[in-house]
């Protein structure tokens, strides 16, 4: 005659004892992927006189002013936001050659091939103090919105596919022609 | 007979289903979220509520972020209702960031300390005035990669495309 087995521990109980600590773990941590625009902060220059002046033709120049009560000036126009990310577009691709808009000038790009670009066009946004962050963060949004909108159409002309789905190298080609420029002003200390 | 005694429990009684390799699931569940989640580092004294923004990336590493909180603080009646700086756990004045910086960046590995990115969490409702402070207090302690953070959806409120 065999023996009685020894009893197994019974392992029911187990799952509870794990599920308590997985709600601890639900509770006590956050899911929240932190998203937002990332910038890239000029570095500090090393002597306030040494600067030197950077001369920039002035069609070259889109000038986005942003004043205490949220309003937008536009290259001396009075804009609704709404209408910011339409203005920067054509101003960055200038499609029609304008002359007041940033000179073109076609270039080779590995992938691409050669594309007339506007590589010294420069977005120059100054905002006073007080303005809302709400209000920065949304021209922000709306210039990074332009320059996207402009490469999800070259690489649809080219492959089809949205910027988003392109493999590394060829965002990096598209990034290239559509360069992200945008210089803000140093803060003003006088006449706030 | 050995054969026969096993028939017949079969046939009588339905075997109840094994739920030994239910804590196996649940572990795999909790260790999923240990795996994906990251502790809350910081108790807020301010209050953020960020912008929206749909032009937006994801901040990949969380090890190589610091966080500048800037928002109006809960407790008003004992800091008042002007948006502050917090970091860490205090409240700070925008000449100490460059402090906050240091100790930062000491705190990463070497190889990492040149992608470190400072992340800003700042109310909607608080003005350019600060934020440019501490901009500038970034570039002087030179933590050039910043951040904006923001929630994500059309600032405008337009039908997405």
């Amino acid at each position: 005659m065999a023996k009685r087995e020894i009893q197994e521990i019974n392992a029911g109980s187990m799952a509870d004892i794990a599920f308590l600590l997985l709600i601890f773990f639900l509770v006590t941590t956050t899911m929240d992927t932190d998203t937002g625009i990332l910038r890239q902060l000029p570095p500090m220059p090393e002597d306030e006189s040494t600067q030197e002046q950077v001369n920039i033709r002035e069609r070259n120049i889109f000038v986005v002013l942003v004043n205490r009560n949220n309003d937008l000036l536009v290259e001396d126009n009075v804009m609704n936001i709404r209408d910011l990310r339409e203005a920067t577009k054509e101003f960055i691709d200038n499609p029609n050659n304008d002359k007041n808009l940033p000179v073109k000038e076609e270039k080779y790009f590995e992938h691409i091939g050669k594309v007339e670009v506007t590589p010294k066009h420069v977005i120059s946004l100054k905002s006073d103090r007080g303005t809302s962050y709400e209000t920065y963060v949304t021209v922000q949004n709306e210039l990074a919105a332009a320059y996207n909108e402009l490469r999800d159409e070259l690489s649809m002309r080219k492959w089809g596919k949205k910027y988003k789905d392109l493999n590394d190298e060829l965002k990096e080609a598209v990034e290239k022609v559509y360069n992200m420029n945008i210089s803000e002003a140093e803060p003003n200390k006088v006449g706030e | 007979m050995i054969t026969g005694r096993f028939k017949k429990k079969g046939k009588n009684k339905v075997q109840a289903i094994s739920t030994a390799s239910l804590p196996d699931i649940v572990f795999m569940l909790l260790f999923f979220f240990m795996v994906t989640t990251v502790m809350r580092e910081v108790d807020l004294k301010v209050r953020v509520e960020a912008p929206k923004a749909d032009q937006v990336k994801k901040l990949e590493n969380k090890s190589l972020v610091s966080y500048i909180y800037i928002g109006t603080p809960h407790k008003t009646e004992v800091f008042g209702t002007l948006p502050r700086i917090q970091l860490n756990d205090s409240f700070k004045e925008t000449e100490q960031i460059g402090e906050f910086i240091a100790a930062e960046r000491d705190a990463m590995d070497e190889a990492d300390q040149s992608k470190m990115t400072v992340s800003l969490k700042v109310d909607k409702k608080a003005e350019m005035g600060i934020v440019t402070d501490v901009k500038q207090e970034l570039r002087k302690a030179s933590a050039l990669k910043i951040n904006y953070s923001t929630l994500k959806a059309d600032p405008l409120g337009r039908k997405s495309y």
